[in-house]
């Protein structure tokens, strides 16, 4: 047994109403640069729908993930002779079109334009030639179903049931995907990588890109089946999400959850058994496949797995975070959040819980009670498409785990209801889907009212390796190649540099909650210097002003 | 003059060939790259890129050969000074023909795809005239200088050859340039500069041909510790974080 720990991500989708924020803030923190018009590390499609990019799902056209081949595990795209062989050319990359041509408009015009009888119009050009366009895709161009006639029928996840849900689909069902990175136990970017350039970090399973290192191969985008690793056509680099690892570290929430309105993310650890990584991502049948990762997750309570957890070096408040961690709560203890595209066998970190709005939509449109757990558990039954397309999502078509999560759900709108109009709990409805009332209970707690602090359980990197945090930066000396921290002093020199994050998290926390100054803890580093955005105006702390030589004070 | 041109000139490239690498190594890891255009465009590039780097491997492995292996070798394996020629351009004619169709395809699609040619730079610019020049004069030696054999013959093993092996031996001996063909003294002089151009251009990516795939595990796992010093946090705004902008075409 190899314990490793791992920041993983849920993301509830009933509660997603698409309105992009993740999409939108992430852009502003990460990508709102030269070079990453076109890159959403966050997006959010619209199911069914093709997706960013263009049905990026088509792995027979794609060529990303993994797949058997003679008993072993390979890339799809093709090992490392023919990843070298076609170095030059890569042939299954995405070209910018598969995205769409970034663009913005020429404001300048609204200003520039002569007196005239109409108005002036700012009119779109492409960012990447400088020529006017005709804007004919974006990311999100089949947002809300739009245009679902031409485009949502050829999202590739609709194979196989396509008959049913020509006819059909528009008046069942639609709800949103938002998509990051997936931080997968077995990458195959990084395995694609000629230069070794992508890693996954063994503190947290985080997936970067090192920038010194990337050469511009591009073949973690095809190697991804997710795609979403970026080319960054003005420096020539790969980027992706990089789960904000700067927040991480210090234990805030990534920029896509803490913005979310709808409150639907989750951040966690879950311990997993690196030794047992390749064996799960190689079993035969695909459906077997959300089990075997299951299998992987070790499970925090064990005393065995916590002993071998402390000889591994994760921290003891590691490990005590991933016992709190809603994440570990979703996906192992009430089995309601399922990997997207485990088929792909990257052994994705970011998982889903399934919606359960298409079914109860029908069930109130047909003027049935759609919180009757009878009603409910015969409509999934019954529906078999919205079933079959998720399981396509998120089982490899296996419709069973779909099934269970989704009577999982129901179940527990029905146990509320009883709850919420005070009658008496039934516990057979639990019981119906294999759950206790008290768990049930749990289970809506984390779902639907949990705070802030049980939504997001990231412990902060530790002190003691502090010093490496690239958050801190703490190392970054005036002559970067003189040998270090010379003769030099300036800002950023002492023994208590202070990082940003921390310095407006912690510290803000700390001055709001201290009755004085003087209750703040003794080797506070502001002490010596004062921020004038965290001062609360109350009495004179040291350093606000410079030192009056001849005064003494 | 002939010092200054076959021994002061190749010596300056070569050091700025070597010094300016480990220069760019050191302070420019960022910009080490082949600046791909493939996301713009790919249909010209899949047929055009292979064939120009296969191509300039063959032509540089038949460099290689030519340029290190002293004639006396290949005698004493059998070979005569003909046979070794006719096998040179057996191998030399169709990888320069692939490097040289290559090329072309590769400037046309450069100059002729909007993208493409508002991602190129001075720098790239020059660089290509630079390597297409050395690249036709090359060629230009090898079919008018030895298959038609213009000018009389020319047997660049007693030349040209022995003079490049002699700058390495530090014993540089300029008098066997000065007797060369002109085709063959401008091909070597603007290689050289090419060579004191190199570690400034895309070129470097030659030297991260990654070669270290074939044996490394797939995944790569990190400790964050293992760059320390290298953080992002308060340094100054870095390359690749610069705004869009649009310049109107």
């Amino acid at each position: 047994m190899r314990v490793m720990a791992q920041m993983a991500m849920v993301m509830n989708l009933d509660k997603c109403i698409g309105c992009h924020t993740c999409s939108v803030t992430c852009k502003q923190a990460w990508t709102n640069r030269a070079g990453t018009e076109y890159v959403w590390f966050n997006n959010v499609e619209t199911r069914p729908g093709l997706g960013y990019p263009r049905g990026y799902e088509d792995q027979d056209e794609w060529q990303g993930g993994w797949v058997m081949r003679k008993g072993r595990l390979r890339l799809r795209a093709g090992g490392r002779l023919k990843k070298l062989a076609t170095i030059f050319s890569n042939p299954k990359m995405p070209s910018i079109q598969d995205y769409y041509e970034p663009w913005t408009y020429d404001y300048e015009t609204l200003l520039n334009a002569p007196a005239q009888k109409t108005f002036p119009v700012a009119r779109p050009h492409s960012l990447i030639s400088g020529k006017p366009i005709n804007i004919s895709w974006s990311a999100n161009w089949d947002d809300d179903l739009g245009g679902s006639r031409e485009h949502a029928v050829k999202d590739p996840m609709l194979k196989g049931i396509e008959d049913k849900v020509r006819m059909e689909f528009e008046k069942t069902f639609m709800f949103y995907l938002p998509r990051i990175c997936e931080h997968c136990l077995n990458p195959s970017c990084a395995a694609s990588c000629p230069s070794g350039a992508i890693y996954k970090r063994e503190e947290d399973g985080i997936v970067l890109v090192d920038q010194d290192r990337c050469r511009g191969w591009r073949m973690c985008i095809t190697g991804c089946p997710y795609k979403k690793v970026y080319f960054n056509h003005r420096t020539g680099k790969a980027e992706k999400c990089t789960f904000c690892y700067p927040r991480i570290e210090v234990g805030i929430p990534t920029v896509c959850s803490e913005t979310c309105v709808g409150r639907l993310r989750y951040i966690g650890l879950v311990l997993y058994d690196a030794d047992k990584v390749l064996e799960a991502a190689t079993v035969e049948d695909d459906h077997d496949l959300y089990e075997a990762q299951l299998g992987v997750f070790l499970d925090p309570e064990d005393p065995e797995v916590r002993r071998e957890a402390e000889a591994a070096g994760i921290p003891a408040d590691w490990v005590e975070a991933a016992r709190r961690s809603p994440v570990k709560k979703l996906i192992l203890d009430y089995k309601v959040a399922l990997p997207l595209h485990p088929e792909y066998r990257t052994m994705p970190m970011v998982w889903y819980i399934p919606p359960l709005s298409p079914v109860v939509d029908v069930v109130k449109d047909t003027g049935h009670d759609a919180e009757d757990v009878d009603n409910l558990f015969g409509a999934i039954d019954t529906l078999r498409i919205p079933v079959e397309y998720l399981a396509n999502l998120f089982t490899a078509g296996d419709v069973a785990p779909v099934d269970g999560v989704l009577r999982k759900l129901a179940a527990m709108r029905s146990y509320m209801r009883d709850i919420n109009l005070g009658r008496d709990p039934r516990d057979e409805i639990p019981a119906a889907v294999g759950m206790e009332g008290e768990a049930m209970y749990e289970m809506f707690r984390l779902l639907a009212l949990a705070k802030y602090s049980e939504r997001y359980v990231i412990p902060p990197a530790h002190a003691e390796q502090a010093h490496a945090l690239e958050e801190l930066a703490t190392e970054c000396s005036v002559s970067e190649y003189g040998g270090g921290q010379g003769e030099v002093f300036g800002e950023g020199s002492g023994a208590a540099p202070t990082p940003v994050a921390v310095e407006n998290f912690r510290v803000l926390q700390q001055t709001q909650s201290a009755d004085s100054l003087e209750q703040l803890p003794g080797d506070n580093p502001l002490r010596g210097r004062v921020n004038l955005l965290t001062w609360d105006g109350r009495g004179m702390p040291d350093g606000l002003f410079p030192v009056d030589e001849e005064a003494g004070r | 003059m002939s010092t200054f041109l076959w021994v002061i000139v190749p010596y300056v490239c070569l050091a700025v060939f070597v010094v300016g690498h480990v220069w760019r190594y050191r302070y420019d890891k960022f910009g080490w790259t082949t600046r791909s255009s493939q996301l713009y465009e790919s249909r010209l590039l899949r047929i055009g890129s292979p064939m120009f780097h296969l191509g300039m491997l063959g032509v540089v492995a038949g460099h290689v050969v030519g340029l290190v292996v002293p004639q006396v070798w290949t005698n004493a394996l059998g070979l005569s000074p003909h046979a070794y020629h006719v096998i040179a351009l057996a191998g030399g004619i169709p990888a320069g023909l692939a490097a040289v169709v290559g090329l072309v395809i590769l400037v046309y699609r450069r100059r002729m795809t909007g993208p493409v040619f508002r991602a190129t730079t001075v720098n790239d610019k020059v660089m290509y005239a630079v390597l297409g020049t050395v690249v036709v004069l090359g060629m230009w030696n090898t079919v008018a200088g030895s298959l038609l054999q213009f000018g009389g013959e020319y047997n660049y093993r007693e030349g040209v050859s022995v003079w490049f092996r002699s700058i390495f031996a530090l014993q540089p001996e300029p008098a066997l340039m000065a007797s060369a063909p002109l085709g063959f003294r401008l091909h070597a002089l603007l290689a050289f500069l090419l060579f004191a151009m190199w570690p400034f251009t895309r070129l470097v990516h030659v030297f991260s041909a990654p070669l270290g795939y074939l044996t490394r595990p797939y995944l790569v796992y990190r400790s964050k510790d293992a760059r320390p010093g290298r953080g992002t946090g308060s340094r100054a705004p870095q390359r690749g974080w610069d705004k869009p902008e649009l310049t109107r075409k």
